[in-house]
């Protein structure tokens, strides 16, 4: 391995990648030859850093120091006083965040991190960054000090649960797999990551795969499997990339193929890449896909345990459950039982999105409540705006109020509250979201990604998104909620699968907590947040209005005239409210009234 | 399927030699793989764009499985298409972050700037609008995704110079 003096990790998630994280890692390349630094300094690119809101983001290993915010053109004045003259270029250090660091704490207070301990401190793509950090020592553990049950063991008394969604007891789900008695037995990881707002394993497979593929080894000895599927998303290209170099190095060191270690258990692994279906990531409807067949779910039972891909006995759990494996069995399973609550043990990773101050991705320990991820973890509400909903556990959760902001965080709990954990994803709301727009988005979504099996979700999704549109509308009119509520219920009982079982949670509870702005848009043809369009009228406030004219040439449908440096005026009968006038107006000149 | 492979169109990528070179690698190179058939999809998907009926037809002859079963496979995953798109897709997130965001102003300005519908190609085969699922970079939020690369934070009034750009 080359020594170099120092590292530079420049973050190429995409949000970095958008504000040019390229462009810095070739200018910083050729600054590092036109200097003659490019033998002592490597650069490298990892996945996030941390935050990414402050634009590029760069770590210079070993001092630790965190840049961002520059572009290309600062690197060669950036090169030129950090790397040769040795001062810290104080304009583009980033302070306010500490550096993700173990030893040093937690990125943000109240995070504890598990499975994302890896990210950005290692490069993904060179397996011995990962053997430097006690990397494959936990699968060296397991296969001559413990014996396969004492794997299962381990993990069952450690209380971990699938980090999927449904929070079925792992090491439960491999004692059954390792029980059936047929041959070969397969491991699938389930990385098609659809939950729209969650990009929790995206982070995992990007930053650190080679945790993911331990904790499948691992897994894989544990229940006698012989081969394995990583199903990665086609959404997320870089994944794929990143899993195929770690599978690629880890056979090249022995850890995948035949005589693991000098023992003989052998194992494999390739990644299959899915062809953008949400359902696929349903287990039944993944090991279809695996397989080459439309990805439609199929009932349970037979269980994938007894009856999976190619017809074997298959364990399926999802990248953050592999990922949590490799630490249980090094550090124990009472280390990991001592975090979380009395049934959901050990941490959880949320991505925090929508109208907060920091959004982005943290790892918590279970048992937290909302108000601390929302308002301490993630800095509370963006513009000082009012805190309204919480949308949990993706299209198939449900929307939590202020109420439950002192909820511990488990799955019961979560399902008690009409959500669930779903994924992890958290989009927070503010007072500016429509919750009957909501319902209607995650119907949509559900209703496109319908896979059309069976009737109740193929036709049921359509006929409550067609009801809630009509609500949207302004059409909606007496009975509408009942007769909501009523198909909400028969498509839950009804459907085949989680997708169309879950579909109807977003209506069931915005329906719960928000039925107020249901009735507000039936009878008095209102939309209290001010967001459903045949609801609303815009007009310019006379006295405001500069003139600017940026909104009328921004208008796409032309609604709005006026003379320059005179105040304009919408044409309502012209106008399709789209709302852009509203966004690029720099005066707030442009109110907007229901 | 016969007839599919009898009268395949002058422009069908399997009328043009590197293409279809293309197509019978990818063939080759997963026919004894389980599950063969998304292997080899993908494979042409990703690098022709699209998958014609007599490609279909000709996949399903070569790995010796019934064409509804490729067909049906093509049909079912949105990342298959059967005609070619643009030069350039740009593809609107829809993610729950974007959508509140605002996503649905871009698509506005950008169907109202182009003329054309979400799903549908400029005339002169420039740009395709799609939308597309969460592609998880929800802190940028509103995205769009101009060929593989990300852009965050868009406001529509930026919009023009997007398209100017992709127009070269």
């Amino acid at each position: 391995m080359a020594f170099y003096r120092s590292h530079v990790l420049v973050c190429i998630d995409p949000e970095c990648l958008a504000k040019g994280a390229h462009e810095i890692v070739d200018a910083l390349q050729d600054e590092f030859v036109a200097q003659g630094l490019i033998d002592e300094i490597q650069v490298l690119e990892t996945s996030r850093i941390g935050g990414c809101s402050g634009g590029p983001e760069m770590m210079v290993y070993p001092e630790g120091f965190h840049y961002h915010g520059m572009t290309a053109d600062d690197i060669p004045f950036l090169v030129e006083e950090h790397f040769l003259k040795g001062r810290i270029v104080e304009r583009f250090r980033e302070v306010s965040k500490p550096i993700v660091d173990e030893e040093l704490g937690p990125l943000r207070p109240k995070e504890v991190r598990i499975v994302l301990r890896n990210c950005g401190q290692i490069d993904p793509n060179n397996i011995e960054d990962y053997l430097a950090i006690d990397g494959y020592q936990a699968l060296g553990k397991a296969l001559f000090e413990m014996t396969p049950e004492k794997v299962i063991d381990e993990v069952l008394n450690s209380g971990l649960r699938g980090r999927g969604g449904a929070g079925f007891p792992a090491g439960r789900k491999w004692r059954l797999t390792r029980q059936v008695n047929d041959n070969p037995k397969y491991m699938v990881c389930n990385a098609d990551e659809g939950d729209p707002g969650a990009f929790m394993n995206r982070r995992v497979l990007e930053g650190d795969p080679h945790s993911v593929i331990e904790g499948m080894i691992i897994g894989a000895y544990a229940i006698g499997a012989s081969y394995g599927y990583i199903y990665c998303r086609a959404e997320y290209p870089v994944a794929v990339d990143t899993l195929n170099i770690a599978i690629k190095q880890a056979r090249e060191f022995g850890f995948l193929g035949n005589n693991i270690f000098g023992t003989d258990f052998n194992f494999d692994l390739e990644v299959r890449v899915g062809a953008g279906a949400f359902v696929c990531g349903e287990e039944t409807a993944l090991m279809a896909s695996i397989m080459g067949k439309r990805g439609e779910p199929n009932p349970r039972p037979p269980f994938p345990s007894v009856k999976g891909v190619w017809g074997k006995p298959t364990n399926n759990n999802n990248v953050e459950t592999y990922s949590n494996v490799p630490q249980i069995i090094s550090k124990g399973a009472a280390w990991y039982a001592s975090m979380g609550t009395e049934r959901s043990k050990g941490t959880k990773t949320f991505a925090v999105g929508g109208n907060v101050v920091k959004p982005g991705l943290i790892e918590v320990p279970m048992g937290i409540t909302l108000r601390e991820i929302i308002f301490e973890v993630a800095g509370g509400i963006k513009d000082g705006k009012k805190y309204k909903a919480v949308q949990t556990g993706g299209p198939m959760g449900g929307c939590l109020t202020e109420e439950h902001l002192d909820l511990p965080l488990d799955y019961e709990a979560l399902s008690q509250a009409g959500s669930m954990m779903g994924s992890g994803g958290l989009v927070v709301m503010d007072e500016n979201s429509c919750m009957v727009d909501i319902a209607r988005f995650f119907m949509d979504f559900t209703q496109a990604e319908s896979c059309g099996k069976c009737t109740p979700c193929r036709v049921g999704t359509r006929r409550i998104l067609e009801l809630l549109q009509k609500i949207c509308d302004g059409k909606g009119q007496d009975g509408d909620i009942e007769r909501l509520e009523n198909l909400c219920y028969e498509v839950s009982r009804n459907s085949l699968c989680g997708l169309g079982q879950g579909a109807p949670n977003p209506v069931l509870s915005t329906l719960k907590h928000f039925r107020h702005e249901y009735e507000a848009h039936i009878y008095e043809k209102r939309c209290p947040a001010k967001v459903c369009r045949p609801l609303i009228h815009l007009t310019i406030q006379t006295p405001v209005c500069t003139g600017c004219t940026v909104c009328s040439r921004n208008c796409p449908v032309n609604a709005i005239s006026g003379e320059r440096r005179q105040a304009h005026l919408i044409d309502q009968a012209a106008c399709i409210r789209c709302g852009i006038c509203v966004q690029v107006c720099n005066f707030n000149a442009i109110s907007v009234e229901s | 399927m016969t007839r599919l492979l009898k009268e395949i169109p002058n422009n069908d990528p399997l009328n043009i030699a590197e293409q279809k070179t293309i197509i019978d690698n990818a063939i080759v190179q997963n026919k004894e793989r389980p599950g063969a058939v998304m292997l080899v999809l993908n494979e042409v998907q990703g690098k022709i764009g699209h998958i014609s009926p007599s490609m279909q037809a000709y996949i399903a002859r070569k790995l010796n499985i019934p064409m509804g079963q490729v067909h049906g496979v093509v049909t079912f995953y949105s990342f298959f298409q059967t005609k070619p798109r643009g030069k350039h897709t740009i593809k609107f997130c829809l993610g729950t972050a974007c959508y509140v965001a605002g996503v649905p102003q871009l698509i506005e300005k950008a169907k109202q700037m182009l003329n054309i519908e979400l799903g549908q190609t400029t005339p002169d085969g420039q740009i395709t609008l799609e939308e597309c699922r969460c592609v998880g970079a929800c802190s940028q939020a509103p995205v769009v995704v101009v060929d593989e690369e990300v852009q965050g934070r868009l406001r529509p009034n930026k919009f023009p110079q997007i398209i100017k750009r992709v127009q070269g």
